[in-house]
């Protein structure tokens, strides 16, 4: 028993505290997915629009935060933010504006993706009835985008779970931080110790993206009914 | 004196430096049905899309019921209000059901109430015999049905003019017969203003009062519907109607 480290993961409040880094996690997660999901839903309608400067500067926004590394966009936010703009954001707070703005450029792209594929008929059709450009966006393309977007957003859900991991560097108190804090604390005693700890926390990222995927098949299934 | 609800003047179509309709007038009164003939790539279809604005026409101009119309996308918009249009994709929306397809100009765009819109989507649905399939969603209809819903989703505006682009061209064989019959019914009992594009020669010859022949972009004659497919005037009409029997 004492030497895989079970004890450890029992004693004191740990698991309670793990399961408060588990929501921390879950939290910031959905936060940053809600914020970005809508954002990125009026940039990718905005980026099928014929106006071409507004196309590229959304194009650029895209392309920075899709090829700059996670890690870096944290870094920055988290140190030139307080320092340049005065910005003074606790580390939970500059996670989410980070993990909105990346979901909301990457989010764009599938919502661009998917209008564009909708049959140009469906367009000619929703006008020839009159419908402004709102409200074909409204009631015809993007409901027929969103059966397309759903394969693409669940997977862009599961890795921003997964990318919280990386909350740790600017010391959010996610699941990872606090597990590795308590291995670090019982380094000594039980050495094993980390094992189960990940094993745990491996455990609560499954169940997590696990039930994003099961959303998606059931959602998918209430579409097709 | 019946009036008069769309005239077209002088209308000139550019794809890029290619031009593909050349100076085009005609005009189609209260209750006449006008049919569009000519060969594929005669510009048919392009210029039957210019008359509600999905292709913007490069000069000329266009009076609806004696008003000339000034191409802004808020002017169109009004416009595609009073002229209804059926494609020849049966393009119902995917994501709505039959109902909701009709009720979706009247009561969005025309800002109609709901009860009374369904209602009447309900009489219109009767009249076509489909209002076992309010519920329905298009994907479990058959073509004929779709486009006969379409039909109806263009009525619901109450338009005063109906444009037919081909709207039997992709359906099978026996659902061809239940679609112009809808339409042959709209002109005699609804006295509806129609403009058709159509390859169905027997069709055109029952219920068109004009024929409008292309060819090449340009109207080459304009002939009384009887006159027209016994004694055409040119040489190329007379070819094309002969090519189009078997």
């Amino acid at each position: 028993m004492g030497h895989l480290g079970t004890n450890i993961l029992f004693a004191g409040n740990n698991f309670q505290r793990l399961l408060g880094g588990l929501w921390t996690t879950i939290w910031i997660a959905l936060l940053s997915l809600i914020i970005g999901l809508i954002l990125g839903t009026i940039l990718g309608m905005l980026r099928t629009l014929k106006n071409r400067p507004l196309r590229i500067v959304l194009r650029l926004y895209l392309e920075f935060f899709r090829i700059i590394p996670t890690v870096v966009l944290l870094f920055l936010a988290y140190y030139i933010l307080p320092r340049q703009l005065n910005l003074n954001l606790p580390a939970d707070q500059v996670a989410v504006l980070v993990f909105a703005l990346w979901v909301a450029a990457e989010f764009s792209d599938i919502v661009r993706g998917a209008l564009i594929s909708v049959p140009q008929h469906q367009r000619e059709s929703g006008l020839a009835i009159g419908l402004n450009h709102w409200q074909l966006f409204r009631y015809v393309l993007l409901p027929q985008a969103l059966t397309l977007e759903l394969p693409a957003t669940i997977n862009l859900a599961t890795r921003v779970v997964k990318t919280t991991s990386l909350l740790m560097l600017i010391s959010v108190m996610d699941v990872i931080n606090i597990g590795q804090q308590i291995i670090e604390a019982n380094g000594q005693t039980h050495p094993n110790g980390i094992f189960l700890i990940y094993g745990v926390i491996f455990f609560f990222y499954f169940i997590v993206d696990y039930s994003l995927s099961l959303l998606a098949k059931k959602v998918d299934i209430a579409k097709q009914h | 004196m019946t009036k008069e609800i769309l005239r077209i003047e002088k209308l000139n179509k550019f794809y890029d430096k290619r031009q593909v309709l050349f100076n085009i007038d005609f005009s189609i009164k209260q209750g006449e049905v006008l049919a569009l003939l000519g060969p594929s790539g005669s510009g048919k279809s392009t210029l039957i899309r210019c008359l509600n604005g999905l292709e913007h026409f490069s000069s000329g101009n266009l009076f609806f019921a004696g008003k000339k119309l000034v191409p802004t996308e808020k002017n169109w918009q009004r416009l595609r209000q009073k002229i209804g249009m059926v494609f020849q994709s049966y393009d119902l929306f995917p994501n709505l059901n039959v109902l909701d397809n009709i009720l979706l100009g009247p009561t969005k765009v025309q800002k109609k109430n709901h009860d009374q819109a369904k209602q009447e989507a309900i009489s219109l649905l009767q009249r076509i015999g489909l209002t076992d399939y309010t519920a329905a969603y298009p994907r479990q209809l058959s073509g004929g049905q779709k486009q006969r819903i379409a039909i109806v989703r263009a009525l619901a505006l109450h338009p005063e003019l109906m444009l037919f682009d081909e709207v039997t061209a992709s359906l099978d064989p026996e659902m061809v017969r239940g679609v112009l019959e809808i339409i042959k019914e709209l002109s005699e009992k609804d006295n509806m203003t129609m403009i058709i594009v159509t390859h169905e020669m027997n069709f055109a010859e029952q219920i068109a009062d004009r024929v409008l022949f292309l060819d090449d972009g340009h109207v080459l004659e304009e002939t009384d519907g009887k006159q027209f497919f016994v004694n055409a005037q040119t040489k190329r009409a007379r070819e094309f109607l002969e090519s189009m029997k078997f």
